[in-house]
C-alpha cells in the first residue's frame, strides 16, 4: 500500500501548526526555539512532497538549503541563548523584553 | 619679459602660504624674512620690468595669458595679466612702499600675538594690490579688488577679541560691500556693451556703444571706486579702520587699497572721458570729499583717525585731477601721497610704539626732544601734505589745481584751494598737539623707534623731500613723460608760464595761512573749543549720524525682527511644531511595541496568513 502525497502534505501542514502553536504559546526559548525546528522541517517536508508530486528536483534542492540554514540558525541561536541566560538567569521570553517601548 | 610678469604677483603669494601654513612654527625672524623678502622680490622684478618698459614704445604692454578662465558662449575670460607703464608704476608704488612697511612691522608686531598670521596677510594684501593693478582685464582686476577688500577685513580686525577692532572690520567689508555690489552691475552692463571685459578692446570699441548706457556702466564702476578709495558718500569705512595696527593703516593708505578706485578710474579713463559728463562728475566728487574730509580733519583728536580724513581728502584732490582731464597729475598725487601718508602713518605708529598705544593728540606732546627722527618724519610728512615747496605733496598738488583751473573747473579749483589751507591747518595742529610742548604727561618716557623701525621712515623721508622733484617741471617732468603717452588723447598738458606760477603762489599761500593760522591757534598745544561749528565738523557733518538713522538703524531693526519674529516663532514655531506632533505619533505608536517575542510573532503570522490569503483568494 502506498501512502498518497496529499497525506504527506497534510502531515507537514499538521507539524507546521503545531510549531506555530508552541512558538505563540511556549515562555522558554529552548521550547521556542525547538518549534520554530519544527516549522523548518514541516516545510522540508513539504517541499519534499511537492518535489515528488511535481517530478522536479528543485524542491529537493531548496530543502538542502533549509537544512544548511537551519543548522547555522541554531548554532547562532543556541549561543545567543547561553548569553541571554549568563546576563539574566533566565529563558523566558517574556522577562527578556528590552525593547519594549 | 612676459614670464617674469606672474612673478611679481606670485613671490608675495608665496610669502603668504609658507607664513600662512607654517609660519606658527618657524619662529618670528625667519617669517620676518619670508615676508619682507618675497615682496623686495616683487619690487625687483617689478623694476625690472619698468626698465624694459622704458627702452620700449611708450605704449607698449606685456600681456600674459595665464589660461582661459570662463568659457560659457560667447562668454570668454582669460586670465591675462597686462603690464603697462601704468601698472608698471602702481606696482613700484605697492611693492616699494609695502616693502617699507613690511621691514617696519617687524619691530613694530614684534612680540605681538598672531606674528606669522599677520605676515601672511600683509603678503596677501600686497599680492591681491598686484593682482588688481595687473589684471588684462574688468573680472581678473575684481578678484584683485574683493581680495584687498577681505585682506582690509582680516588686518583691520586683526585684534579681533577687541570688540571695536571686530566692527571696524565688519563696517569696512560691509561698506565695501556696497560698492562691490554696484562695481558687479558695471562690470555686467559693460560686458553686455561691449561683448569683452579686455581694457584694450573696450577702448577701442568706445565710441561705438550707446553713450546713455556707457554713463551708467561707468557711473556704476565709479561707484565702486568711491567705495574702494573711501569717497563721499561711502568713506565711511576708512576712519574707522584705524583699530588695525598702524602698518596696516600705512599700507591701507599708502598703497594697497584706497588707492585702487584711483587706479579703477586711470585704467578705463577711455570708458570715462567718452562723456563729458562723466569726468566733471568724478572730479566734483573727489572736491566735495576732499573739502568735507579736510574741514572733519581739523577736529579729530585721535592721531590715526586725523590721517585717515586726510588720507580721504588726498585722494579727493586724485579724483579731481582724474576729472579734471590729467590722469598723470592724478597718478602722481597718489604717488607722493603714498610717501608721505606712509611716512605719517609710520611716525604715527612710532608714537604708539613709544608711548604703548597713547594716540590721543591731547595726552601726547613733548616729543621733539626724546624722538627726534619721528619728529622730523612726522614734520617731514606734514609739510609734504600741506603742499610746501620743494615737498613731494607740492608738485603734485599743484599739478592737479592746475589742471583742474585749465579745465575750467574754477569753483572746483576754489574749492581745491581752500581744501589745501585746511589741510594745512590740521595737520600743523596735529604736530603741535602731538610733538610740542607742553607735555601732557611729563613722567611719560617716551624712546625713540629701534632700527627696523627707523630705517623705513628714513626712506620714507627722502621720499616725502624729495620725490616730487620726478614730476618737477624744471626738470621737464619726467613723470608726465612717462605716464602721458597713455592718455595722450584725453590729457590737457599742464599749462607753462605765468599762469601756472600765478597758481602755485596762491596754493602756496593758502597752504602758508593755513600753518599761520594754526600756529596762531594751537600753539603751546591749546585746543580752543569751537562750539557748534566744531561739534558739526567732528561729528562728520551729521553724515555718520545720518547713516545711523537712514540705513544702519532700519537694517538692525529688520535684522531684530527676522532673528527675534521670523526665526524665533516663525520658522522655530513651524519646525518646534512638526516636530512636537511627530513625538505625538512617537509616543501614541510606541505602545505597539511591547517587547513580547509571542506577540510579535503572532502578529508576524496573522499578516503571514492574511497576505498569502490574498494572493490566493484574490
Amino acid at each position: 500500500m502506498t501512502v498518497p502525497p496529499a497525506a504527506y502534505v497534510l502531515l507537514s501542514t499538521l507539524l507546521f501548526v503545531l510549531g506555530a502553536l508552541g512558538v505563540l504559546l511556549r515562555r522558554t526559548a529552548l521550547i521556542v526555539f525547538m518549534s520554530i525546528e519544527l516549522m523548518l522541517n514541516s516545510v522540508n517536508l513539504a517541499f519534499l512532497s511537492f518535489a515528488r508530486m511535481h517530478a522536479d528536483l528543485s524542491g529537493q534542492l531548496v530543502a538542502f538549503f533549509v537544512l544548511v540554514v537551519a543548522a547555522v540558525e541554531v548554532v547562532v541561536g543556541l549561543a545567543i541563548l547561553v548569553d541571554i541566560f549568563r546576563t539574566r538567569d533566565t529563558v523566558d521570553v517574556d522577562e527578556v523584553d528590552l525593547l519594549r517601548g | 619679459m612676459g614670464l617674469v610678469v606672474p612673478w611679481i604677483i606670485g613671490l608675495p603669494l608665496a610669502g603668504w602660504i609658507l607664513n600662512g601654513l607654517w609660519g606658527g612654527r618657524l619662529g618670528h625672524r625667519p617669517v620676518g624674512w619670508i615676508a619682507c623678502s618675497a615682496v623686495l622680490g616683487a619690487f625687483i622684478l617689478g623694476g625690472w620690468e619698468v626698465l624694459a618698459l622704458l627702452r620700449a614704445p611708450a605704449d607698449a604692454a606685456v600681456v600674459v595669458r595665464l589660461w582661459e578662465w570662463i568659457a560659457s558662449g560667447d562668454f570668454r575670460i582669460e586670465a591675462a595679466l597686462r603690464l603697462d607703464r601704468l601698472s608698471a608704476l602702481m606696482v613700484l608704488v605697492v611693492t616699494g612702499v609695502g616693502f617699507l612697511i613690511h621691514v617696519y612691522s617687524v619691530g613694530y608686531m614684534h612680540g605681538e600675538e598672531g606674528y606669522s598670521r599677520y605676515f601672511a596677510y600683509l603678503n596677501l594684501f600686497v599680492a591681491s594690490m598686484l593682482l588688481l593693478v595687473l589684471a588684462n582685464n574688468l573680472l581678473v582686476l575684481f578678484v584683485g579688488w574683493e581680495l584687498v577688500g577681505l585682506c582690509s577685513y582680516l588686518l583691520i580686525g586683526f585684534w579681533f577679541e577687541r570688540e571695536e577692532a571686530a566692527r571696524a572690520g565688519r563696517k569696512a567689508f560691509v561698506v565695501n560691500r556696497i560698492g562691490d555690489a554696484a562695481f558687479v552691475l558695471g562690470v555686467c552692463l559693460l560686458f553686455v556693451l561691449f561683448g569683452t571685459l579686455n581694457f584694450e578692446e573696450m577702448a577701442r570699441r568706445v565710441r561705438a556703444v550707446p553713450s546713455g548706457q556707457l554713463a551708467m556702466a561707468t557711473l556704476l564702476l565709479f561707484v565702486g571706486a568711491t567705495g574702494k578709495s573711501a569717497q563721499l558718500p561711502l568713506y565711511v569705512w576708512l576712519p574707522d579702520a584705524m583699530e588695525g595696527p598702524t602698518p596696516v593703516s600705512a599700507l591701507i593708505h599708502a598703497a594697497t587699497m584706497v588707492t585702487a578706485g584711483v587706479f579703477l578710474v586711470a585704467r578705463l579713463w577711455p570708458l570715462f572721458a567718452a562723456l563729458d559728463i562723466l569726468p566733471n562728475i568724478v572730479a566734483a566728487v573727489g572736491a566735495i570729499t576732499a573739502l568735507f574730509a579736510a574741514t572733519v580733519a581739523v577736529t579729530q583728536v585721535d592721531l590715526k583717525r586725523i590721517l585717515a580724513y586726510s588720507t580721504i581728502s588726498q585722494i579727493g584732490y586724485m579724483f579731481l585731477g582724474l576729472g579734471a582731464g590729467s590722469a598723470t597729475s592724478g597718478l602722481f598725487h597718489l604717488t607722493t601721497h603714498a610717501f608721505f601718508k606712509a611716512l605719517l602713518f609710520l611716525s604715527a605708529g612710532s608714537v604708539m610704539h613709544a608711548l604703548s598705544g597713547v594716540i590721543d593728540v591731547r595726552r601726547l606732546g613733548g616729543l621733539g626732544r626724546a624722538m627726534p627722527l619721528t619728529t622730523a618724519s612726522f614734520l617731514v610728512g606734514a609739510c609734504a601734505l600741506s603742499g610746501i615747496p620743494p615737498f613731494a605733496g607740492f608738485f603734485s598738488k599743484e599739478h592737479i589745481l592746475e589742471s583742474a583751473y585749465h579745465a575750467g573747473l574754477i569753483h572746483l579749483w576754489l574749492v581745491g584751494v581752500v581744501t589745501a589751507g585746511l589741510t594745512a591747518l590740521y595737520i600743523t595742529r596735529a604736530a603741535i598737539l602731538a610733538f610740542g610742548d607742553p607735555p601732557a604727561d611729563p613722567h611719560a618716557h617716551p624712546h625713540e623707534a629701534p632700527p627696523v623701525m627707523a630705517w623705513p621712515m628714513i626712506v620714507l623721508l627722502i621720499l616725502s623731500a624729495a620725490g616730487g622733484f620726478l614730476g618737477a617741471q624744471a626738470l621737464g617732468d619726467p613723470f608726465h613723460q612717462y605716464l602721458a603717452p597713455l592718455f595722450e588723447k584725453k590729457t590737457v598738458p599742464p599749462a607753462r608760464g605765468l599762469d601756472g606760477l600765478v597758481l602755485g603762489a596762491v596754493s602756496v599761500a593758502a597752504a602758508a595761512a593755513g600753518i599761520v593760522v594754526a600756529w596762531a591757534v594751537y600753539r603751546g598745544r591749546r585746543d580752543p573749543d569751537l562750539g557748534a561749528v566744531g561739534v558739526f565738523l567732528r561729528r562728520q557733518w551729521y553724515i555718520e549720524d545720518l547713516y545711523r538713522a537712514v540705513v544702519v538703524a532700519p537694517a538692525e531693526a529688520v535684522a531684530r525682527f527676522c532673528a527675534g519674529v521670523v526665526d524665533l516663532r516663525w520658522i522655530d514655531g513651524v519646525l518646534n511644531g512638526l516636530a512636537a506632533w511627530i513625538a505625538r505619533i512617537g509616543t501614541g505608536v510606541r505602545r505597539w511595541q511591547s517587547g513580547y517575542v509571542r506577540q510579535y510573532a503572532a502578529v508576524f503570522l496573522v499578516g503571514t496568513v492574511l497576505a498569502v490569503s490574498y494572493w490566493l483568494f484574490r
